[in-house]
């Protein structure tokens, strides 16, 4: 089970909104490489994995995702609360106005709605783990490109801090791939049926 | 220290426990890191409890047995 704790793992505090911020953090939200795609990937691929050390890796990364999942999620909810009509329109977010209103949901910054298509488990443990160490850069990279839209201290903070964890957490999952790769020196850990 | 201090302590000590829990999970049999997740957990632990004899709880599900302050009631993390 999960017990919840009424804090942020780090401090998010938005008081000078920048909604051109608010739509692109979606990205990292709701998108492709965001923190709920790899909260969900991780904690569902760990039933499979067959090693102790791995399962721990996975089980407490993707706690570690969903704290981060609602970083973003304050960040956005700081960013657009209060903003009119014509405000969220000259941001292009009319179209989020209207399906959303002020309220946060899970899309990517050009509105296409958070899919399970992003969760990747394909129950081959040497893939998953691949699988995962991309999704870490890809979510590094995707902060940097975040980074790259702000001088506001306020965002930046929170996605210096963001953008160090998807470092570290690519560190464990090389550690992971180190483990599984010798515990299947032939490189496949999949029973092939037909050669 | 105000609540915020404090908060932020927590947060500093929470992240120390969080870096090495997750070095741990890869690294089980390293001496000096438990060693380390030991000494900072119960620092961890013990600013917490601090934070709820003054503030209120901080963990639901009966993990804050604290009369002071509302689970309820108290700001979210995302109000500011």
């Amino acid at each position: 089970m999960w017990i919840y704790q009424k804090k942020h793992e780090f401090p998010v505090n938005i008081t000078t909104p920048d909604l051109r911020m608010a739509k692109a953090l979606l990205a990292q939200y709701g998108g492709p490489d965001s923190e709920l795609s790899a909260g969900c990937r991780y904690l569902t691929q760990r039933f499979s994995m067959p090693d102790d050390r791995i399962r721990a890796t996975l089980n407490d990364i993707g706690t570690e995702e969903l704290s981060h999942w609602e970083m973003l999620g304050t960040m956005i909810y700081q960013s657009i609360r209060g903003a009119s009509i014509e405000e969220l329109e000259s941001s292009g977010l009319i179209g989020y106005y209207t399906l959303h209103n002020h309220g946060v949901f899970p899309c990517d910054p050009n509105g296409v709605p958070f899919t399970t298509s992003y969760i990747a488990c394909t129950g081959d443990p040497i893939t998953d783990i691949t699988e995962d160490l991309a999704a870490e850069q890809k979510a590094r990279t995707t902060y940097e490109h975040l980074m790259n839209l702000t001088d506001c201290e306020q965002y930046l903070g929170p996605l210096r801090f963001l953008r160090e964890r998807e470092i570290v957490h690519y560190q464990r999952f090389g550690e992971c791939l180190n483990i599984l790769n010798e515990m299947y020196p032939g490189g496949s850990q999949n029973r092939i049926r037909r050669k | 220290m105000t609540e915020q201090e404090l908060l932020n302590r927590i947060s500093e000590i929470q992240f120390v426990c969080i870096e090495l829990n997750l070095y741990i999970d890869t690294h089980p049999d390293d001496e000096a890191a438990l060693s380390d997740y030991y000494h900072y957990g119960e620092m961890l632990n013990s600013l917490i409890s601090e934070y709820e004899r003054s503030y209120g709880p901080l963990i639901g599900f009966g993990h804050s047995v604290t009369r002071t302050g509302s689970w309820v009631c108290s700001a979210w993390p995302w109000e500011n």
